[in-house]
């Protein structure tokens, strides 16, 4: 592949990836608002388009044309700063993930993943410590974060910041031993490298996941840190409404709340999407033989599909139904519970990697 | 390329660092810490060494520095007062400064490793690499480094932990 084919190659993969992640993004805040309404026994949207099925598009007009204010004593450079920081950590991030195998179009194959490339032997092969790029990315997006609430020079969202720091470092650490499990099993930090350790069944219908494979636990552990790390119900302490407004946001309007908005729902699908690749065996799913072959090309597209639908309905879910912790419960709940519990798991995972070597 | 980029992210390096000691408001000066946690990152990554340019962005950017700015976001610290500054600074300051240089230009030309010098982009340090070479060839160093944190950290719990009665 020719450097140009190459450059080129990567930009409609970039625009295609940024297109997606953004409708799904739109849309998961019209599903999110669908859902927790009929859960509440209440329509929802349902003015804008069928089903209000337009709603994201009239919001994201609406967040465009509104007067964009900026309160007079803001610190102006870092209050600029933090949506866009927020916002770009939670869109890189997705550069990682491999959605699916290698595609063969127009005479070039490459996998459907941004920073993924074909190898000299034909596989797909990308970053091989991708996992860990996202991880310090998602380290380096509390910073969006805490400079918002720094920076609005207001008491509520220097709160909410400061809560959300604390809070984001905390379970940091819970999600990141979480997945050292599944580092160990499949000896390898590369996502492409841990999906294709995940692919066959055990007695021809249990799939070869990680979740079945004893991480079960570790499944949960990071599926809790993840609600804490993406500041979501139960863990949303940050932007707790009844006690701080709305957190490290509330002196932003417009657009830049928008973006701030934006990268939460980024950060949910991210977090679905390591967690499908960790645990559920990315896009590998059960062939369909009998279809035709055209579907089937779509098939492993469908399956990751399928788990971040899975994930993203389930953090809606939750919404749903949970009420929110307090604050010294939650920091009780992260070093106390979580904390130990993964660090037994990477211990016993450990063990019994180091047995079957 | 790879020069070019190298003199870019270096010139980023130290100009975070010379804007980290003449800002006056502390956030800033964090900032700009990171701004140098990050160029020594991609330098890392130039040198082909991916796993320690992440851990440095983990580590570093990542905790050590958000602990930073929650500190100071805590003790809502504002800017700091400049002094005038001593005579014997201004007197003294940058004579010792060239002086200084001076020193360090004759130290590292003297030293110069007499092998050939390993063009950027020719290190190769994967994880598993790192990993073998930390558990074997310096497993004593590690050990002891990760001793001398657990006491650290200990010697932290037992001064916030004491009571004033």
């Amino acid at each position: 592949m020719s450097a140009l084919t190459f450059l080129i190659v990567a930009v409609i993969k970039i625009a295609i990836t940024i297109g997606v992640l953004l409708t799904v993004v739109a849309y998961t805040v019209w599903l999110e608002r669908k859902a927790v309404g009929r859960m509440q026994n209440r329509w929802g949207p349902s003015r804008v388009g069928p089903f209000g099925l337009l709603q994201p598009l009239a919001d994201g007009a609406k967040f465009l044309f509104k007067e964009d204010v900026t309160p007079p004593f803001v610190d102006k450079k870092l209050y600029l700063l933090a949506p866009v920081l927020a916002l770009v950590t939670a869109l890189t991030s997705i550069a990682m993930v491999p959605i699916g195998p290698i595609v063969h179009l127009f005479g070039i194959s490459t996998p459907v993943q941004v920073t993924g490339v074909v190898d000299a032997s034909g596989h797909a092969s990308d970053i091989n410590v991708g996992i860990l790029i996202i991880l310090g990315l998602t380290s380096l997006g509390v910073y969006g974060i805490a400079l918002a609430g720094w920076s609005s020079n207001s008491k509520y969202s220097l709160l909410g910041s400061l809560r959300a720091s604390a809070q984001m470092v905390s379970y940091e650490v819970s999600l990141g031993l979480s997945l050292i499990g599944v580092l160990l099993m499949s000896s390898t930090l590369s996502l492409t490298g841990i999906v294709h350790a995940q692919f066959g069944t055990y007695f021809g219908f249990i799939p070869h996941w990680n979740i079945f494979r004893g991480q079960f636990i570790a499944f949960f552990i990071y599926m809790m840190a993840a609600f804490a790390e993406t500041n979501r119900i139960p863990f949303d302490m940050p932007e707790a409404e009844t006690e701080l407004v709305a957190g490290y946001h509330t002196e932003y309007s417009a657009m830049k709340f928008a973006m701030f908005f934006m990268a939460e729902y980024a950060n949910m699908v991210t977090v679905a999407c390591v967690a499908s690749i960790m645990f559920l065996g990315g896009w590998s799913g059960p062939s369909l033989p009998f279809l035709p072959m055209v579907v089937q090309a779509f098939l492993p597209l469908l399956w990751f599909s399928c788990k971040i639908f899975f994930f993203l309905f389930l953090y809606i879910w939750i919404r749903g139904t949970l009420p929110r912790f307090r604050y010294d419960q939650l920091m009780a709940f992260g070093w106390k519970f979580l904390f130990p519990l993964a660090l037994a798991n990477v211990v016993v995972t450990a063990f019994f990697v180091a047995i079957r070597a | 390329m790879h020069l070019f980029l190298f003199l870019l992210f270096a010139m980023f390096c130290v100009a975070g660092a010379v804007n980290l000691l003449i800002q006056p408001k502390t956030i800033n000066s964090a900032l700009s810490l990171i701004v140098v946690m990050g160029s020594l990152a991609l330098i890392y990554l130039l040198l082909g060494a991916e796993f320690v340019a992440v851990i440095q962005v983990i580590v570093y950017a990542g905790a050590i520095m958000v602990l930073f700015i929650f500190v100071i976001m805590l003790l809502n610290a504002g800017a700091e007062e400049q002094s005038k500054g001593s005579l014997a600074a201004k007197v003294l300051g940058i004579p010792g400064l060239l002086a200084g240089c001076a020193i360090a230009l004759g130290v590292f030309l003297k030293h110069r490793p007499q092998e050939e010098l390993i063009p950027i982009g020719a290190l190769y340090g994967p994880a598993d690499k790192v990993g073998m070479l930390i558990f074997t060839k310096y497993l004593l160093a590690f050990e002891v480094t990760s001793v001398l944190v657990l006491i650290a950290i200990m010697g932290a719990v037992v001064l916030a932990r004491r009571s004033d009665s």
